[in-house]
């Protein structure tokens, strides 16, 4: 598949994860967005890493595991992102209980 | 290095060192104790003086180097003294007359309080400490630093009793003048570095003299340094057109009239210009114009002087009327005479002004010679050294100011023949006020209240010792310089000053000599015959035409606040009625005005809402590849 | 077409709309299934894209274990009922259209990129296997392989520590 394709899927789910997050009021709604957002990150670099893989066999040189950078850092994001929820989700149980509510309206506290 | 020139730096520190401990004591101190402390210190930067002198006789020069003032990329100005025969007299001078005035100050002073006794103590060593760092600096920036010294503690002193309005306004004048001067001092030390690459004394006179005339150092050049160096001069030396400042100084107490106002600081300019002699060797129009501009002031001064009634007052415009010879000497290329002159004029304005002193303690603060008279039987030592003063600023042999005087008629002979007649009327001037004000304050009959003639009494001793000193130094200073028509292996000053200073190898026959001489011996005592005639009974008469002119100082000071003052003054109302709050304020205000509306506007997008922000962040976002995108079309 | 193409196309299609369902949802429980569906689409494309580790690693830890614990909040605060309040208009209006102007503007920047000609090899090639994939990660990415292990203890104390009650 030509690149372009993958390349605007990835932005056009990206884009969609903006929307949510601005759109939507529920922290719980705007996490899982950001975890779209990840998402359409993770498949575009995945996408290139075989785009290279393609471009090293055609060359002359063969180097060792071509494209393999991508798919690693998809991991790593990966590995990432299940902390980042783990801790964000801890920080929504505690808000829950604090203001019985996971609305980030009421989340202004930064202006104080 | 010799080693007494080690101790060089003992001269100026000494003072500062008074200075230091009378300012910062001035409430503990008693005033014996301040008074010890600041005629010791004196006592002691005279005596490394004297050392150094004699070394300097012997041959010995040197530049003691310190530390570095300022260093930069090309440029180096080190903190240096330069010892050799014109800073070690002019050590002598300040400090051995220093110690005088010091003395006769602390029984001079005794009525004040002894926390502003210290003050003026301290006040006075500071004086000194700048005057001894603006003779002894090796550059032109250190001897800038102490000629402000010298203004700032001159502007101190002379508002000394700074309750009395009149005396700070004339602490202002005095200061203000000044500045007018400094100014132009400081553009010509910039030129210098610029044009020179140093301010040293000896690099610059090398530069110039090697350089004179090519491109690296023009004609041009030459003639506005000198004359912007002479400007400086003409400020702190009380020439046209900055003199006025000098007689309104005679508000301060009168032994500061006689250090600084006589003695010591108005002479800074003469030594700035003797020292820079090598520059205007080069210029000849700056010279003519010094001669010119010289002789122009002491005959104005000297005219002024007649019909002046403050005993001080005719002291100061005598004053500046003898700055005014020793330019017109200095003019003529006659440095040596100069500084000559600038010795005698020491010794006998210093005694002349102690002795107004005197009579002024003595008559209980009166100034007003109408009001004196006949003081010469209860005031014996007092008219006695006064007279000698009178009798010394008018040049009769063999008193110091006829030899100083003579030296600086003869080189305006040999220079410009119609100088030196004008200088000559000025000298028979000199004579016929100075008697004026002798007869006046001392023949005749006492013209003040009873009260005052009861009072009357001779000072203590430690006024009249230092009165019986300068008198006699009057009698002897001019001794060193004796001109060779009179004595064999004579005008030793003038040999000792050879080093440092070009003199004139103008060569003019004994007879001539012996004629001008004669001249003005003869003219002078004529002079005092005739002052004897009109004042030996003083009856007050309305002055009319011209001396009624003269009696208001030319209306200069009128003319200046006409033309200078006033339209300042004008142009500040201006300012501040119109241009401050219609287009500063306005700016300013505007400003602030317009930051806070802008962040009264803006503090709505802190909302603290993380929608909000998140918002702006993608909006930033677009923009930022919106701009990149169109950027790389 | 060719089959992956068809594949490629129906997994792009489902990526999208199940994507779109998220935001719009106004249930957050149909939200959250609505996401494990788009990440199963994602995974289709890691195996199209002969990525299989990753699908795999996707499916167990994003669909399986993220979303799970997603759900379990949830639940555990009985969020399951359009509880949310809509937003306001204007606000809604503004997300949307900044959004979509980030899509417009990446659209176009990315429109004309020397890189449009090249081709992503599918179905093919042995970098996203687990063999090729550990013997790297265990070698040259050992370092910050290992230093994944901290953080996730770190994020283990943090949500540990921060959901503890007082």
């Amino acid at each position: 598949m030509p690149i372009n394709y993958y390349l605007f899927l990835a932005i056009a789910l990206f884009s969609i994860g903006v929307v949510g997050v601005l759109t939507r009021r529920n922290a719980i709604i705007i996490f899982m967005c950001i975890e779209l957002m990840l998402n359409a990150v993770n498949l575009l670099l995945v996408a290139f890493s075989k785009m290279h893989y393609k471009q090293a066999a055609a060359a002359a040189i063969p180097i060792a595991n071509p494209g393999i950078d991508g798919q690693l850092f998809v991991f790593f994001i990966m590995v990432v992102a299940a902390a980042e929820v783990s801790v964000g989700l801890a920080i929504i149980v505690m808000l829950y209980r604090n203001i019985h509510s996971v609305d980030i309206n009421f989340l202004n506290r930064l202006k104080h | 290095m010799q080693s007494s020139f080690q101790l060089a730096f003992l001269i100026p520190l000494l003072p500062l060192i008074g200075f230091l401990i009378n300012g910062l004591g001035r409430n503990q101190l008693s005033k014996q104790w301040s008074g010890l402390i600041g005629a010791g210190t004196i006592m002691g930067s005279f005596l490394v003086s004297l050392f150094i002198f004699q070394s300097v006789e012997s041959g010995n020069t040197a530049v003691v180097s310190y530390f570095d003032f300022i260093r930069i990329e090309g440029l180096r100005i080190p903190f240096a003294f330069q010892i050799d025969a014109l800073s070690s007299l002019f050590l002598l001078i300040i400090t051995g007359i220093g110690f005088l005035i010091h003395v006769y100050s602390i029984s001079y002073m005794h009525e004040e309080s002894s926390s502003s006794f210290a003050r003026y103590f301290s006040y006075l060593n500071l004086f000194v400490f700048s005057m001894l760092l603006l003779v002894l600096g090796s550059n032109y920036v250190v001897l800038f630093i102490g000629w402000e010294g010298v203004g700032l503690c001159s502007y101190l002193l002379i508002g000394f009793w700074f309750k009395n309005q009149v005396y700070t306004k004339a602490a202002n004048k005095a200061f203000i003048m000044n500045r007018i001067g400094d100014l132009a001092f400081l553009l010509a030390i910039f030129w210098l570095i610029i044009k020179t690459g140093s301010a040293s004394f000896q690099e610059v006179f090398e530069f110039v003299q090697g350089n004179q005339g090519t491109s690296k150092f023009t004609a041009t050049d030459i003639t506005v340094v000198s004359l912007l160096l002479f400007i400086g001069a003409t400020g702190k030396s009380a020439q046209l057109p900055l003199y006025t400042w000098l007689p309104d100084a005679m508000a301060g107490p009168t032994p500061v009239s006689a250090l600084i106002h006589a003695a010591t600081m108005v002479t800074a300019g003469i030594y700035m210009i003797a020292r820079s002699n090598i520059i205007y060797s080069l210029a000849p129009f700056t010279l003519t114009l010094i001669s010119w501009v010289g002789l122009a002031t002491a005959l104005l001064a000297a005219t002024i002087a007649l019909r002046q009634y403050d005993i001080k007052k005719v002291l100061a415009y005598s004053t500046v009327s003898q700055l005014g010879f020793m330019f017109l000497a200095l003019g003529s290329g006659a440095y040596v005479a100069a500084v000559f002159h600038v010795l005698t004029h020491a010794f006998f304005k210093a005694l002349l002004f102690l002795g107004s002193g005197s009579v002024i303690h003595a008559m209980g603060g009166e100034q007003d010679i109408r009001k004196m008279g006949g003081l010469s039987g209860k005031l014996k030592i007092t008219y006695v050294t006064f007279l000698i003063g009178c009798l010394a600023i008018a040049g009769l042999p063999p008193l110091s100011g006829f030899f100083s005087k003579d030296a600086i008629l003869l080189s305006a002979f040999l220079h410009q023949p119609l100088q030196y007649g004008i200088a000559l009327f000025t000298a028979f001037l000199t004579a016929f006020y100075m008697f004026r004000l002798l007869f006046l304050t001392f023949h005749g009959s006492f013209r003040g209240t009873a009260e005052q003639q009861a009072h009357l009494h001779e000072s203590p001793a430690l006024m009249t010792i230092p009165l019986i000193v300068l008198a006699l130094l009057s009698v002897v200073g001019g001794w060193i310089g004796i001109p060779a028509v009179l004595m064999h292996e004579a005008d030793w000053l003038g040999s000792f000053l050879a080093p440092v200073l070009s003199s004139s190898t103008h060569e003019v026959s004994h007879a001539t000599e012996w004629m001008l001489m004669s001249l003005s011996v003869v003219g002078v005592l004529l002079t005092i015959g005739f002052a004897w005639f009109l004042f030996r009974n003083y009856r007050e008469r309305e002055s009319k035409g011209l001396l009624r002119f003269f009696e208001h100082k030319w209306y200069v000071d009128e003319l200046y606040d006409r033309l200078i003052v006033k339209p300042i003054f004008y142009l500040g109302r201006l300012l501040k009625e119109w241009v401050e709050p219609r287009f500063i304020d306005a700016l300013v205000n505007g400003v602030g005005k317009t930051v806070q509306l802008a962040g009264r506007q803006i503090r709505f997008l802190q909302s603290g809402q993380i929608g909000s922000y998140v918002l702006l962040m993608v909006l930033a976002m677009v923009t930022v590849l919106l701009v990149q995108f169109f950027i790389r079309k | 077409m060719s089959i992956s193409a068809i594949l490629f196309w129906v997994l792009s299609v489902a990526a999208l709309f199940s994507a779109l369902m998220v935001v719009t949802s106004r249930n957050p429980i149909h939200s959250v299934i609505w996401l494990i569906v788009t990440f199963f689409a994602i995974s289709g494309h890691y195996i199209l894209l002969n990525a299989q580790f990753l699908a795999v690693v996707n499916i167990i830890v994003y669909a399986g274990a993220i979303m799970v614990l997603f759900l379990f909040v949830i639940m555990l605060m009985n969020l399951n009922k359009e509880s949310e309040p809509a937003r306001h208009r204007w606000l809604q209006l503004a997300g949307g259209v900044s959004g979509g102007a980030l899509l417009l503007v990446l659209v176009a920047a990315l429109k004309d990129t020397e890189l449009k000609s090249q081709q992503s090899l599918m179905l093919e090639g042995n970098t996203g296997l687990i063999k090729t994939l550990g013997q790297e990660l265990f070698s040259n990415y050992v370092i910050p392989f290992e230093l994944s292990s901290i953080l996730f203890l770190s994020a283990m104390v943090g949500a540990v520590l921060i959901g503890k009650k007082d």
